[in-house]
């Protein structure tokens, strides 16, 4: 069943083929046999699941169901969820219970009557690319469990490429979906800011934090995108707009789009083995009919540090509401109010979120702001404006996901730096407010090799139209890891 | 730019994060290492460029000002460290 897309399984539950507890079951089952592997779930909501399971297999019955209702899906533990531990994988809400439930779950679990598997584990806070700043401990990626899996959202990518839930849910700030979607092998796409309501996700970085889903594939992805879509009055920076349609251009043909590389993606720093995979697969897509051009984004590469201004400039200020006072780690033995603020967020908080509040705080300290902050947000503009100027002569950016594939568990854990440049494709389209996604282009050495596809503002639609249609005719979206298939 | 361990131990009050000694020094390397990414920056031509704050041009979207939330109370303090009778407790701050 684990192999099978949601439309097929949405089928067979409507066929009585199996129910949703059965299908639930089996992955519960699955989980219980390979995540002491992976680590990919912080906390497994097996009871409740089936509870729900229980519903939605009532709702089917009674003829009031959703294509999704009754199929499992995973949350990565940044959304909040009423009554069920939102850790943020951090040791801070270790104990958090949230007392209501995120825009996206109620969207999801309440209205289309999908199956909660569990909670995924991830970066702590969403900070990291390699899922190894986890106070959960690191999960490990299906394709080789001596690598990490990409970040944040590690846990999502891993529980779905191993096929332990059909679809996750996940967040991208710097590229948190599309880097461990490539490092799986999965299809992932970061919608517009805005496109999809923040309410009740923890936040990182404010402007750039936007949720998303990884799927087994383009159609997968588009099914759950469209339900957790829209405009939502609880979040003051939700876009007042209606959501497209993102099935029925699935099928539509791509024949003479226009698709930009830009020249600075392709430069020195993507390792060989994956940039023969992605020339492979541009020769696909202009099999299929596209038409390709060279582009330039020549600010892009000032995206990183741009980006390692205003991330944590926004994360010290979000984050400054972790004060022990009200919920979440408070620290024992102090005596003054500051000394519980500082004892408590220092023991709660990890070396990278620590790290990112420091640097936050001091971009923005009396002296800096103008050189670090300001600058910052001028350059921002300008890699906007590059996407602007491509956007007037292309329909969609593409380029490598990451630099590479999936590297070593610890390799890059001692320096900082080196972490940040794994984010040097996907970080731009953030600053830029645009969607983007990324997809399985083939292999190298036996893992992974992402495809990132980034278009102008709200063309989701058209993204996951290119995605699917480079899926008709290519089946790495269908491996799995031979471990766990 | 380069950090001392004076200014991490600076940056670390203003943060309101309690360090240990033996994090000082590695924090400071790495966020020098940091800083001289973020460096790269100064180098960038801005003159007369908007600077950017959020992605979408949109303005801040208004509400009637009426209550909409239920009182939530008991729900929020449950999950509270140190509750009494219905208030946050904290050390004292007032002698």
């Amino acid at each position: 069943m684990h192999n099978l897309s949601i439309a097929e399984l949405s089928a067979g539950l409507r066929e009585k083929k199996f129910s949703s507890r059965e299908l639930t079951e089996h992955y519960l089952k699955r989980i219980k046999a390979h995540d002491g592997e992976l680590n990919s779930f912080i906390t497994v909501t097996e009871e409740r699941a089936l509870k729900h399971a229980e519903a939605a297999d009532a709702r089917i019955a009674r003829d009031d169901a959703t294509l999704l209702t009754g199929i499992p899906l995973a949350q990565k533990d940044i959304f909040c969820t009423l009554g069920v531990r939102t850790s943020c994988a951090s040791k801070m809400l270790d104990s958090f219970i949230s007392p209501y439930d995120a825009t996206i779950v109620q969207k999801l679990h309440v209205d289309a009557g999908m199956v909660m598997l569990g909670k995924c584990n991830m970066d702590e806070f969403a900070m990291g690319s390699s899922n190894e700043t986890s106070f959960y401990g690191p999960v490990k990626n299906p394709w080789d469990t001596t690598r990490v899996p990409g970040g944040s959202s590690g846990g999502s990518v891993a529980a779905v490429a191993a096929g332990l839930a059909p679809v996750a849910t996940a967040t991208d700030t710097g590229g948190s979906i599309r880097q461990p979607a490539a490092l799986c092998g999965l299809t992932g796409i970061k919608p517009t800011y805005g496109r999809v309501s923040r309410f009740g996700m923890i936040a990182f970085a404010s402007s750039l934090d936007q949720a998303g889903v990884v799927a087994r594939s383009a159609e997968d992805a588009a099914h759950v995108l469209q339900a957790m879509s829209g405009f939502d009055p609880l979040d003051s920076t939700s876009v007042e707009r209606p959501v497209d349609d993102l099935l029925s251009g699935l099928n539509h043909s791509i024949k003479g789009l226009k698709i930009g590389l830009p020249k600075e993606y392709f430069a020195e720093g993507l390792a060989p083995s994956s940039r023969v995979k992605i020339e492979a697969a541009i020769k696909t897509l202009e099999g299929l009919g596209a038409i390709i051009s060279e582009i330039s984004l020549p600010n892009s590469p000032l995206s990183v540090p741009t980006y390692y201004v205003v991330a944590p400039a926004e994360a010290s200020s979000n984050l400054a509401r972790f004060d022990g006072v009200r919920y979440g780690h408070r620290a024992e033995g102090v005596k003054t109010l500051e000394q519980l603020y500082k004892k408590s967020r220092g023991e709660g908080f990890g070396a990278e979120v620590q790290r990112r509040i420091m640097i936050g705080t001091y971009v923005l300290s009396h002296g800096y702001y103008d050189a670090y902050y300001l600058q910052a947000q001028k350059v921002r503009k300008l890699i906007y404006e590059d996407f602007g100027r491509a956007f007037e002569s292309v329909d969609l950016v593409l380029g490598p996901t990451a630099t590479d594939v999936a590297f070593p568990l610890g390799s890059k854990t001692d320096d900082p730096v080196a972490m940040y440049l794994n984010d040097i494709y996907t970080i731009a389209a953030n600053l830029a407010g645009i969607p983007a996604m990324s997809l399985n282009c083939g292999f190298a050495d036996g893992l992974p090799v992402g495809l990132q596809l980034m278009g102008n503002f709200f063309s989701e639609a058209k993204l996951l139209n290119v995605a699917h249609q480079f899926q008709q005719v290519t089946d790495f979206h269908k491996q799995m890891p031979k471990a766990f298939s | 730019m380069s950090l001392s361990p004076e200014n991490i131990k600076q940056v670390a009050h203003l943060a309101r994060l309690e360090l240990s000694a033996d994090q000082v020094g590695p924090y400071a390397e790495q966020l020098s290492n940091i800083m001289q990414l973020v460096d790269q920056l100064s180098g960038a031509r801005t003159e007369g460029v908007t600077p950017m704050a959020h992605p979408l041009a949109m303005h801040q979207r208004l509400r009637p000002d009426a209550v909409t939330e239920p009182n939530r109370r008991e729900a929020f303090q449950a999950i509270a460290p140190e509750v009494d009778e219905g208030v946050y407790l904290v050390p004292k701050v007032i002698e």
